[in-house]
């Protein structure tokens, strides 16, 4: 697979096992500038460990040294869980890599709290701020910019158009009013209206929390997990919106223990056409033809609906990306090297070769699928963002969130049960 | 568990050659050094690596519940027993404790007999036993991964083999929805955890049968004994010692549950699968919250020790005479 499976691991990853070897690490990377000839050597940590993006960053690396002679740039690729749990080590150590890879949000929130990471508003000022507003989004801590980004992404529904016609559903539902009654023709018609994966309990958990943004409104998120209290109005009518959901029993049979790129599971529901829709990110496609078939030209994407009432628009986005961060008092080539990736020519090779979404409207004309185009219309047009929940909360939080949503769906939690039990644990973390 | 850790005067072997009488004070000093000497070189490595390995770990481990921590650095919020008491008012951990009682008694009640009735089958001389042996066998030998991403594609619901080999005999609205229904997952889980293990079992009772003397069963078969006598005066007493082992391990097995789980069904649906072991991993690299994960795990090994040590002291205790768990001068 390539790049975007990228994307859905970084959303997997907080949920992934750390393994033993988290102990076991020690510092490294650093106070590498400097040396007697006159060169400085930057040390950039990245994830694209799989082809092709691996060998594309590494020419683009020969590139920039070429460019620049007196720069060289030295490489450390680790394996997204292991590169996790290795910068949480290094936190703790106080010692960061010249450029390290970052999804924004909380984490990113911890190193700069912790005076590790260079406050990049204005050395990157005169270039930053033309990339595209809403991948900026998750490395902006007290509106200044902590990190650069190469990448961005977000959650909505992928649907069959074939089935939605044979159902005799006009077109995309705008309001969730209208999604259910959608729903409600598929059924009528036979056909299973969503896919889940209910074991990964994830894939649910984008439901409630896309309700969440479109009843309290795109900050309602964020807020509450700085308050540490999830027991507002919206987000218990949050709750009640995914319950009138599940009471329609919309989604394939055996879902609760489905998984999700297996081959009996939600990707390869949709992509072999046995359920219409999906609420999955940008790499669905891939995944859908990856575990299925595939859908072709009869897949089609929408975004999440706005919730009639809610204080929430449609167009604002959950999603998230991938950026890069400076240790605090990284050289000045480390700026430049920020400044060549995050150029037009970078961000074209790394669009047409990798797959990522552009994040410089420059290189948008690389995008040639037109679900992708759709998806990248949307985040454009985007007034509102909430990072995914796994890099905005801390992990306990994220997966209680995960674990209360399932219960909901599975019958077992009610909608207030939901908001207090997130809001439990919340408080429980410091 | 059960290893003694300081060496034993009395026993072990004494590899020195007999000596000439000649300074025999010395020689014997000399010789009781040599001794020593051998016992501390051999076992210091093993005795190292256990201890920073397995002792270590374990009391950390023991260490941590104690404290609210997260994994990295060192542990530093006391907490005291909190862990302990949020663990027994946590519904999923008493429905693991549950969970695992019934998973204690269905293998007791059904899985052990199963194993039982095939191995004597499998003792009488029929044509090709030795395949069926083997064949009986096979699944203990295949990975718990392996296992679960097979069974897990054979109960999918509507596409798995499961469902369509009970389509196919015409039975399609028997099949359910296997480990996706909260009432259905611990009897497929059941069934499962059966197939893999069953095998295992039985080659403990083989091997138990092949060592009752057939002289015996001779000897009541001329008593007039029939086929059932046979077995429940002849055959099972006889055998007791290895059904002693069988559910012991049994037990031990079904308390330590994990890989099997994980792959399958990772607890769910809304856990009601869960096990012991899969709650303290979904805390301790899930959630990161080590120290009631440690908690879990402490919980976990009390039990297995009060069990092993229990079932040792009175049910073992005639078949593990003079081995390990004695205890010198006392024991009885």
């Amino acid at each position: 697979m390539g790049d975007p499976a990228l994307s859905r691991r970084g959303f997997l990853a907080a949920s992934a096992a750390a393994g033993l070897s988290m102990t076991a690490l020690s510092a490294c990377g650093g106070d590498s500038d400097g040396g007697s000839s006159g060169t400085t050597t930057i040390e950039w940590w990245n994830i694209s460990t799989t082809q092709p993006a691996k060998d594309v960053w590494a020419a683009l690396a020969k590139q920039f040294e070429a460019q620049n002679p007196k720069v060289k740039v030295k490489i450390v690729q680790l394996e997204n869980d292991a590169y996790k749990s290795k910068m949480t080590a290094l936190t703790a150590s106080g010692k960061l890599p010249d450029i390290f890879h970052t999804w924004g949000g909380g984490v990113l929130r911890q190193q700069v709290d912790a005076g590790l990471v260079e406050d990049l508003t204005d050395r990157t000022k005169d270039w930053g701020e033309d990339l595209l507003k809403v991948a900026r989004q998750p490395y902006l801590i007290d509106d200044k910019a902590y990190g650069i980004p190469f990448d961005i992404g977000m959650i909505g529904f992928w649907y069959n158009k074939a089935l939605f016609k044979q159902a005799g559903v006009a077109g995309p539902p705008t309001t969730w009013s209208g999604f259910l009654d959608a729903v409600r023709k598929l059924k009528a018609a036979g056909i299973t209206p969503l896919a889940l994966a209910g074991k990964e309990k994830w894939p649910g958990m984008y439901y409630w929390a896309y309700l969440a943004m479109r009843t309290a409104g795109v900050d309602a998120l964020r807020k509450a997990g700085d308050a540490k209290d999830f027991s507002g109005d919206g987000f218990v009518q949050a709750g009640q919106h995914l319950q009138d959901l599940v009471d329609l029993q919309p989604f394939q049979k055996g879902y609760l223990g489905a998984a999700y790129s297996s081959p009996t599971g939600q990707a390869a529901a949709v992509g072999n056409g046995k359920a219409a829709m999906e609420l999955m990110g940008q790499w669905a496609p891939v995944v859908e033809a990856d575990a299925g078939k595939g859908l072709g030209a009869n897949l089609g994407f929408f975004p999440f609906p706005a919730v009639d009432g809610g204080k929430g628009v449609i167009t604002e986005v959950f999603g998230g990306g991938g950026g890069h961060a400076l240790r605090k008092g990284a050289p000045q080539a480390a700026v430049d090297f920020l400044k060549f990736f995050a150029s037009a020519a970078t961000d074209i090779t790394l669009v047409k070769k990798t797959g990522v979404l552009p994040v410089v409207p420059a290189a948008e004309s690389a995008l040639t699928d037109p679900n992708i185009k759709a998806v990248q219309a949307q985040l454009k047009g985007s007034t509102g963002f909430q990072l995914y929940l796994d890099q905005a909360y801390a992990p306990a939080l994220g997966q209680e969130v995960n674990d209360s949503v399932a219960a909901l769906i599975a019958g077992s939690k009610s909608p207030q049960q939901v908001a207090q039990s997130i809001t439990k644990v919340a408080k429980e973390e410091q | 568990m059960t290893s003694t850790f300081l060496p034993d005067k009395r026993s072990g072997p004494d590899i020195t050659p007999p000596l000439p009488v000649a300074g025999a004070g010395r020689e014997r000093a000399r010789r009781r050094a040599l001794h020593w000497l051998t016992a501390v070189a051999f076992q210091t490595p093993a005795l190292v690596l256990f201890g920073t390995l397995v002792l270590l770990p374990m009391l950390f481990a023991l260490y941590a519940a104690f404290f609210r921590w997260g994994g990295f650095g060192m542990p530093e919020d006391f907490v005291g027993g909190d862990n302990f008491t949020r663990l027994l008012q946590d519904p999923v951990f008493l429905g693991d404790l549950w969970r695992c009682l019934l998973l204690v008694g269905l293998s007791l009640a059904l899985q052990l007999p199963f194993a039982l009735a095939l191995a004597v089958a499998l003792n009488q001389r029929i044509r090709g036993r030795a395949v069926y042996r083997m064949l009986f066998f096979a699944p203990y030998i295949l990975s718990e991964a392996i296992t679960g991403v097979l069974f897990s594609m054979i109960f999918a619901p509507d596409d798995g083999l499961a469902d369509h080999v009970l389509g196919a005999i015409g039975l399609d609205g028997v099949g359910g929805q296997w480990f996706a229904d909260p009432s259905t997952v611990m009897a497929t889980l059941f069934l499962v955890m059966s197939w893999k293990y069953f095998g295992f079992h039985m080659m403990l009772y083989l091997a138990g049968l092949q060592s009752i003397p057939a002289e015996l069963t001779e000897a009541a078969l001329i008593d007039g004994a029939g086929p059932w006598q046979r077995f429940r005066n002849v055959t099972l007493p006889l055998l007791a010692p290895t059904l002693r082992i069988s559910v012991f391990l049994s037990v031990i097995g079904a308390i330590q549950l994990f890989d099997l789980v994980w792959v399958i069904t990772a607890g769910g649906p809304d856990h009601h699968s869960e096990t012991m072991a899969v709650t303290m991993f979904q805390y301790g690299f899930k959630r990161y919250q080590v120290g009631y994960a440690s908690a879990i795990s402490v919980v976990m090994f009390g039990i297995c020790l009060v069990f092993a040590l229990a079932y040792q002291r009175f049910v073992l205790r005639r078949d593990l005479q003079g081995a390990t768990t004695t205890m010198r001068g006392g024991g009885s």
